[in-house]
């Protein structure tokens, strides 16, 4: 509504009007716009940085062969692109860390949320803090420097120097920091009156945890597995030095084995001519490991909306 | 345990003190315990290990001299610690203003419920989650080959401040958010602009938390070895970068080359820069646990 | 109806009927009796509302209101809560505009210029028409800083010394702070930083002070010193007070708005304005009934 009562009789300009056209206002806002899509540009940048060297790879090697075979040889004369062996690699590692993590990790949680002291939280939630903040590569020394020699070979002395399971287990342990403060967080968010009223018929701490505290966290704690998992298949150092560099289809965790991340980090590193089909493979491995760990990062986002909206 | 429904017809035989937590239990809590003490046991064991293994290299050596692969006794790793200021120097120059900013417009700015705002946060919390190797991608093909800035300091400050925007992003929302509302509204009552208000109010009262923010980005990209392995911070380096667009290495880029080598002299010399790498770390974040005690706002 | 004039009031030494509002004990009007009395209909006109209405998304909060706001005069909004007051009074310095999904229609003109017009600066309007809010909201600077900031964002060249000093005086905060203007804003107490707030509001030169429930957090001493400022700036200044303490209401306005909240099928209230007029007349003989039951306590 524009201004009709005193204008035509004051005849005067409105003093409420705009003075200073507030250009700056209006340069600052795109300057701050720009910065937040700068995260929309990454992930564009990271799809295409990955897909366009990929389909170049898809247009000379099948994709059925790719996904399907099971020889991945690279270097050889005659190449040999089956993926099957890294994939091998990263589940079996994989599942030897989450086997793991998950228990610990959850353990921790619980320990933590529903019966650690205020004065024993104040030591041990740092301590998780602290382990996770150490880098990898450190595990991945440790794993090969310790784990492997003083741990696993007086127990398997037929082990490999390079082995899964030293990297599985170094890597499991890496991770429990995650699983348990996800975890730890949809504990909290549980309303203290589901627990008052349990105890208040008379269950016991452990009855509280198990059948009231974990049902009621459930998709935060399922998201925060899912996350554990997607961060040990995405997880380089610590196998590319304790797990070797060998593409092997094996169960046995007592080999060493080439993951995907080992192989983009090796080929990646290596003396590879721009252009070439092994220089295109480290992409199609890099655009797989990206689609897997992508599609579990999108499940465990979801989890955690759901948890968060129900106890909003 | 046997209690029944029924009072006793004696109230003197009600026994509440109970006959103690059942084995279940106790052995439940010890489980519990068992499992949060794996870890903390690991991280001890870890660092005795480590300090143990390189207390002999830990001497100036370690910073005073260049690496050398046939001299090890010689070897230190000064190379990797100037590379590594190098680096993360410009990976705060990059990833500071743009995280800043960014949280900024998403806090102070945009309109919540707005398709653009929305994608934005779902693209940072998928950004958070992605292997870090596949950043190291991203920087080959866009900064390395697209851009042609080549295998530089630069290139890895970049790949690297991608990596740990979301964090910046993330922490400085939370300080943001922390600020009362009617600081803001005091302000825009005086007359001031939403961006003067952000500026000298918003974002000075929030500084403590952006500053913890910074930290812990920071120390999560000095750990960083994943990306760089692509971006060629495996070259043999013995020589301190001279610019941006100068050859680098890193810290823990030296401890994997050095770990690869089967003589016990380089692994010696791979634990001393560990505990060289760690001390820095916990350094930083001793800073950061200061920050966030020291400042306790009253509002 | 009772419409009792002056002279009865006087007159009367004990309670004529039980209808008699000034002496049921319920409340003390003495002061309202005070002063000088003014005409029904407002001379100098600052604020002219003519059917108001204030939204948010569709519900609406504030029903049409019309009614001027007197230059140099103290207005009071009083009524129960969820009434609309306090969105009618945001209203004014276009602070609404944060909310997302607000809007006003109707004309809320300033000096005979809508203050929503299509090119009216919001920054320009809150800087003529200052805010004082419930909760002190000093800045996290000095009490120097806190006083300087609105003349610095608004790019005044005045003598910053000078300025601060004058508005710490006129909001009689200056003999309290002098010794240490660098002084934390946090280190005072809830009265002086209110009148801190107040001092930082006439740092920039308005014309207007709003005023939502200033002394709701304040002991009485300090609302006490409050509403003797209030009383020295009306002087300079055209003010607009929310409250919910009829006392303070009858103490200090010249005018006083009642506001009430109609109740619809679905339970959401809405504001809206019942009656209007010279602050003695609404103490002491209010034309509607409902005004007359919120003023004698008998609801709200």
């Amino acid at each position: 509504m524009s201004a009709t009562l005193a204008e035509s009789a004051a005849g005067g300009l409105n003093p409420l009007r705009q003075t200073k056209p507030r250009y700056g206002e209006k340069v600052i806002r795109g300057i701050l716009f720009a910065a937040a899509a700068v995260s929309i540009l990454t992930t564009f940048g990271i799809v295409i940085s990955v897909l366009i060297p990929s389909l170049e790879f898809f247009a000379e090697i099948p994709l059925t062969e790719f996904l399907f075979t099971t020889t991945w040889t690279p270097l050889f004369a005659n190449p040999q692109y089956g993926v099957l062996p890294l994939v091998m690699g990263t589940m079996v590692i994989t599942i030897i860390a989450v086997a793991i993590a998950i228990p610990l990790g959850l353990g921790s949680a619980i320990y933590l949320s529903e019966y650690a002291k205020p004065k024993a939280r104040k030591v041990l939630k740092p301590t998780l803090e602290v382990l996770a903040g150490i880098p990898t590569v450190v595990f991945g020394f440790f794993a090969l420097e310790f784990i492997t020699e003083f741990v696993l070979k007086p127990i398997f002395p037929q082990i490999d120097i390079f082995n899964a399971l030293s990297a599985g287990i170094v890597m499991g342990i890496m991770i429990i920091p995650t699983i348990a403060s996800l975890s730890e967080d949809a504990m909290a968010a549980v309303p203290a009156g589901l627990r008052d009223g349990a105890y208040a018929l008379g269950a016991t701490k452990r009855q509280v945890a198990l059948r009231v505290v974990v049902p009621a966290a459930l998709s935060g704690i399922v998201a925060a597995f899912v996350l554990g998992i997607s961060r040990a298949i995405g997880e380089t150092m610590i196998v590319t030095i304790a797990a070797g560099l060998q593409p092997n289809m094996t169960f046995n965790p007592l080999e060493g084995m080439q993951t995907m991340t080992s192989y983009i980090a090796a080929a990646g590193a290596g003396d590879v001519a721009t252009g070439s089909i092994e220089y295109k493979s480290i992409f199609a491995v890099g655009l797989l490991l990206f689609v897997i760990t992508f599609f579990m990062n999108m499940i465990s986002i979801r989890l955690v909306r759901r948890y968060r909206q129900a106890y909003q | 345990m046997t209690t029944t429904l029924i009072p006793p017809a004696d109230p003197r035989q009600v026994d509440l003190a109970g006959k103690g937590q059942p084995l279940a239990d106790k052995t439940f809590r010890w489980i519990l315990f068992v499992c949060l003490a794996v870890g903390v046991v690991f991280l001890g064991v870890l660092l005795a290990y480590v300090t143990i293994k390189g207390w002999p290299r830990l001497t100036p050596t370690l910073w005073e001299n260049m690496p050398s692969l046939r001299r090890p006794e010689q070897a230190g790793a000064q190379s990797a610690i100037t590379g590594t200021l190098w680096v993360i120097g410009f990976t705060a120059l990059f990833a500071l203003p743009i995280g800043f900013l960014g949280a900024v417009y998403m806090e102070e700015y945009a309109n919540p419920s707005s398709r653009f705002t929305r994608f934005v946060e779902i693209n940072i919390q998928n950004l958070a989650a992605v292997p870090s190797i596949v950043y190291g991608i991203l920087g080959l093909a866009i900064f390395a080959r697209a851009l042609a800035l080549g295998q530089t300091v630069i290139t890895a400050g970049l790949t690297l401040a991608l990596l740990v925007l979301p964090v910046i992003i993330v922490s400085t929302r939370e300080a943001l958010r922390a600020v009362p509302q009617n600081i803001r509204h005091g302000s825009l009552a005086l007359g001031a602009t939403l961006w003067q208000t952000t500026w000298r109010q918003t974002m000075p009262a929030a500084v403590p938390g952006m500053a913890t923010g910074t930290i812990l980005a920071l120390s999560r990209a000095i750990g960083e070895a994943a990306p760089l392995l692509l971006l060629g911070a495996v070259t043999f380096i013995s020589f301190n970068p001279t610019g941006p667009f100068s050859a680098y290495t890193t810290l823990p880029i030296q401890i994997y080359n050095w770990t690869k080598e089967s003589r016990e002299e380089f692994q010696i010399l791979a634990s001393a820069t560990i505990v060289l790498l760690l001390v820095i770390l916990l350094a930083m974040n001793a800073v950061a646990i200061l920050i966030r005690n020291r400042t306790q706002k009253r509002w | 109806m009772m419409s009792r004039t002056m002279s009865d009031i006087h007159d009367s030494a004990a309670p004529q009927s039980t209808n008699d509002l000034a002496n049921t004990g319920r409340m003390d009007v003495s002061a309202v009796l005070e002063g000088a009395e003014i005409p029904e209909t407002v001379s100098n006109i600052v604020f002219d509302l003519n059917n108001v209405q204030v939204f948010y998304g569709d519900f609406q909060a504030v029903r049409d209101v019309t009614m001027q706001i007197g230059r140099n005069e103290i207005t009071a909004f009083i009524g129960p809560s969820g009434c609309g007051k306090s969105t009618l009074l945001r209203s004014f310095n276009r602070m609404n505009d944060l909310i997302p999904g607000a809007r006003v229609e109707g004309l809320l003109a300033y000096h005979g210029f809508d203050i929503y017009g299509p090119d009216v600066d919001p920054i320009e309007v809150r800087r003529r028409i200052g805010m004082v809010f419930q909760k002190p909201n000093v800045f996290p600077k000095s009490i120097y800083e806190n006083v300087a900031y609105g003349p610095k964002v608004n790019g005044m060249k005045v003598n910053m010394d000078d300025l601060v000093e004058e508005c710490l005086t006129k909001a009689a905060l200056w003999d309290e702070v002098k010794d240490d203007l660098k002084k934390s804003a946090y280190a005072l107490s809830g009265g002086q930083q209110q009148r801190l707030v107040i001092a930082r509001c006439i740092a920039v030169k308005p014309e207007v002070i709003l005023m939502d429930e200033p002394c709701a957090s304040l002991d009485p001493i300090a609302t006490a010193k409050i509403e003797d400022l209030m009383k020295e700036l009306a002087k300079d200044y055209t003010i607009v007070i929310v409250t919910h303490n009829m006392q303070q209401a009858a103490r200090v306005s010249e005018r006083t708005a009642f506001f009430t909240a109609d109740v619809d099928a679905e339970g959401v209230r809405h504001g809206r304005l019942v009656e209007y007029g010279p602050t003695r007349r609404i103490f002491t003989a209010p034309h509607d009934p409902r005004t007359e039951d919120y003023i004698s306590g008998r609801f709200g």
